[in-house]
């Protein structure tokens, strides 16, 4: 409700195009783009590490190379990897991604900065799209594999083309399911991205994303009905559509492929 | 003249125990496994990292003083650690019940070519993707604000309530699944009625996997800081919270706190209390894990 409290305050058009984000200040200016641009490329970033790695890598290694015993270990590892407070993660990016390895390999990096809250989001998501797609894989028929060692094909060969194709939309509904994670993480880009608002691509800077501007304007005390505290609820609408929108394609997807193969 | 025999089996054995898997398969397994051990030198490096900076803080003073700006030396987290058990109590007393009743209803009663109850089923799935901020401007707008409950420990309790009821739901409906048919088969057959049926057989028998399942979901709320920024755990409190409507804080805000502070003690504070959340969360894993263990039975 107080969303469309805001929305007559502020036209959608200048909320959704305009670039200048300050709506605490005396002269106020709700373009959510900045914001919107923090969050995609943090966002971008974690999916650069976590696409490759979790996905691909460890899903395939899990699914198809590890033998039972190695998964049943490496698994809880990784699960273990899920269940870390993410403030904690936060703590990593800032006091080690940052200070003490980006800060030597890129001396012009920020305190706070994108690239390291980008980075240790991706490996934050990698548990949880590995496992999903690793499922999905999994669940690719015997069948499918044998057919295709009996004629001859390697296990890269299999792993490559018989087994990801089948899975793909299992596998992608994992992935769009880890970016909805990413685009709604609040506490790692609270302690390691900033409070900047920034229209930027330099990862070396900070930026601020949709998530941290909640978790910024509403630990300070915003009366009801103020302007501020109705752009808690107009951004917060925003950033729940987006991940709305990605959750529900990624639990069709998952349908979709269940009809196929049971 | 005699002709040296190899025998054709051993030579072609020969030939396959020299080839192997071709170099491209050899590395293409290595890059696999490169891949996945990413995931676990971070969690590795993480781990050793906050324990090697929180150590010299991991002192008595961290669980029996108040938290202090100006005395970081003397800082503890009491008010933080008695707000999380606070809080985490007052989540499973609110949320457990809720969820394991939803779950019943959904295995039991519901039926899912009915369109209410799928509806539900892709709601239920759906909230457990949402955001936790989101959850915390429900909070804020609802629970603390339009409920007037303020800034409470019951409030917080709502709002984690909420954040993981769709867990709840999900691991409970798992456990009364895996209850065999044949169970509620032989009961009903026995004359006892539905409601019988669920109470003295099929919620007994699930009972350690909806344990399981609550204890995860739980120690995902312990974790969880986003939502209760907005909900005044963020204030700086040095008392021990008395009873549901008192303001609190709680672990992961007093990190966040420390974290942003700018000298570096406060950083070997934060660190200090990381390692005793992650120490808090390990015991709670390990009792899931047991759990699991003892009571699983395979019918």
């Amino acid at each position: 409700m107080p969303a469309f409290e805001f929305f007559q305050t502020v036209p959608i058009t200048d909320f959704l195009f305009g670039t200048e984000w300050a709506p605490l200040f005396a002269d106020p200016e709700f373009g959510v783009l900045p914001l919107v641009s923090g969050t995609l490329v943090i966002t971008g970033i974690a999916c650069l590490v976590a696409l490759p790695i979790g996905l691909l890598l460890t899903a395939m290694y899990l699914s198809e190379y590890a033998a039972d015993k190695t998964r049943r270990t490496l698994k809880p590892i990784l699960e273990i990897l899920a269940g870390i407070p993410t403030v904690i993660f936060g703590f990593f990016a800032l006091e080690f991604v940052t200070a003490v390895l980006l800060k030597n390999i890129w001396p012009q990096t920020e305190v706070f900065n994108a690239l390291s809250a980008g980075l240790v989001m991706g490996v934050m998501i990698i548990p949880t799209v590995a496992s999903l797609s690793e499922d999905a894989m999994s669940a690719v028929p015997r069948g499918l594999r044998e057919g295709a060692y009996a004629l001859g094909s390697s296990r890269r060969q299999v792993t490559l083309k018989v087994v990801v194709p089948a899975a793909l939309s299992g596998i992608v509904a994992a992935f769009v399911l880890g970016v909805s994670r990413a685009i709604g993480e609040t506490m790692i880009v609270a302690v390691a991205a900033g409070l900047q608002p920034n229209l930027s691509l330099n990862v070396f800077e900070g930026m601020q994303t949709m998530t941290s501007f909640i978790a910024a304007a509403g630990s300070g005390d915003q009366p009801t009905g103020s302007i501020g505290y109705q752009t808690i609820f107009a951004v917060g609408a925003l950033l729940f559509l987006m991940t709305l929108v990605m959750n529900l394609f990624s639990i069709r997807m998952v349908r979709k492929y269940r009809e196929v193969y049971e | 003249m005699t002709a040296v025999f190899t025998p054709i089996g051993d030579q072609v054995k020969q030939d396959l125990q020299d080839t192997g898997p071709p170099l491209k398969d050899r590395g293409f397994r290595w890059m696999l496994f490169a891949g996945l051990s990413v995931g676990i030198i971070t969690l590795v490096a993480l781990l050793v990292f906050v324990f090697l900076e929180g150590y010299p803080r991991l002192t008595p003073t961290l669980w029996q003083n108040m938290p202090s700006i100006r005395f970081p030396e003397k800082a503890g987290a009491q008010s933080a650690i008695m707000g999380s058990i606070w809080v985490i109590v007052t989540t499973a007393v609110i949320c457990m019940p809720v969820g394991v009743m939803a779950a019943i209803y959904l295995e039991e009663y519901g039926n899912p070519t009915r369109r209410f109850d799928r509806i539900v089923e892709i709601n239920i799935q759906n909230l457990a993707a949402v955001p936790s901020i989101v959850y915390g401007i429900l909070g804020l707008g609802v629970i603390a604000r339009a409920f007037a409950l303020g800034q409470t420990v019951i409030t917080a309790a709502l709002t984690l309530s909420l954040l993981v009821l769709p867990v709840v739901i999900i691991s409970s409906r798992e456990a009364i699944r895996a209850v065999p048919q044949s169970i509620r088969a032989g009961s009903l057959a026995l004359g006892a009625t539905r409601w019988q049926t669920i109470w003295k057989q099929v919620l007994p028998a699930s009972i350690p996997g909806i344990a399981t399942g609550a204890i995860l979901a739980l120690s995902r709320a312990i974790g969880e800081a986003a939502p209760l920024l907005l909900l005044g755990a963020v204030t700086f409190i040095t008392f021990n919270p008395d009873g549901l409507m008192s303001s609190y804080t709680v672990m992961p805000i007093q990190i966040y706190n420390w974290i942003s502070q700018s000298r570096e003690e406060f950083q070997v504070l934060a660190a200090a209390l990381c390692i005793l959340l992650l120490a808090i969360l390990l015991v709670m894993n390990a009792f899931a894990i047991y759990l699991r263990n003892k009571f699983q039975r395979r019918w």
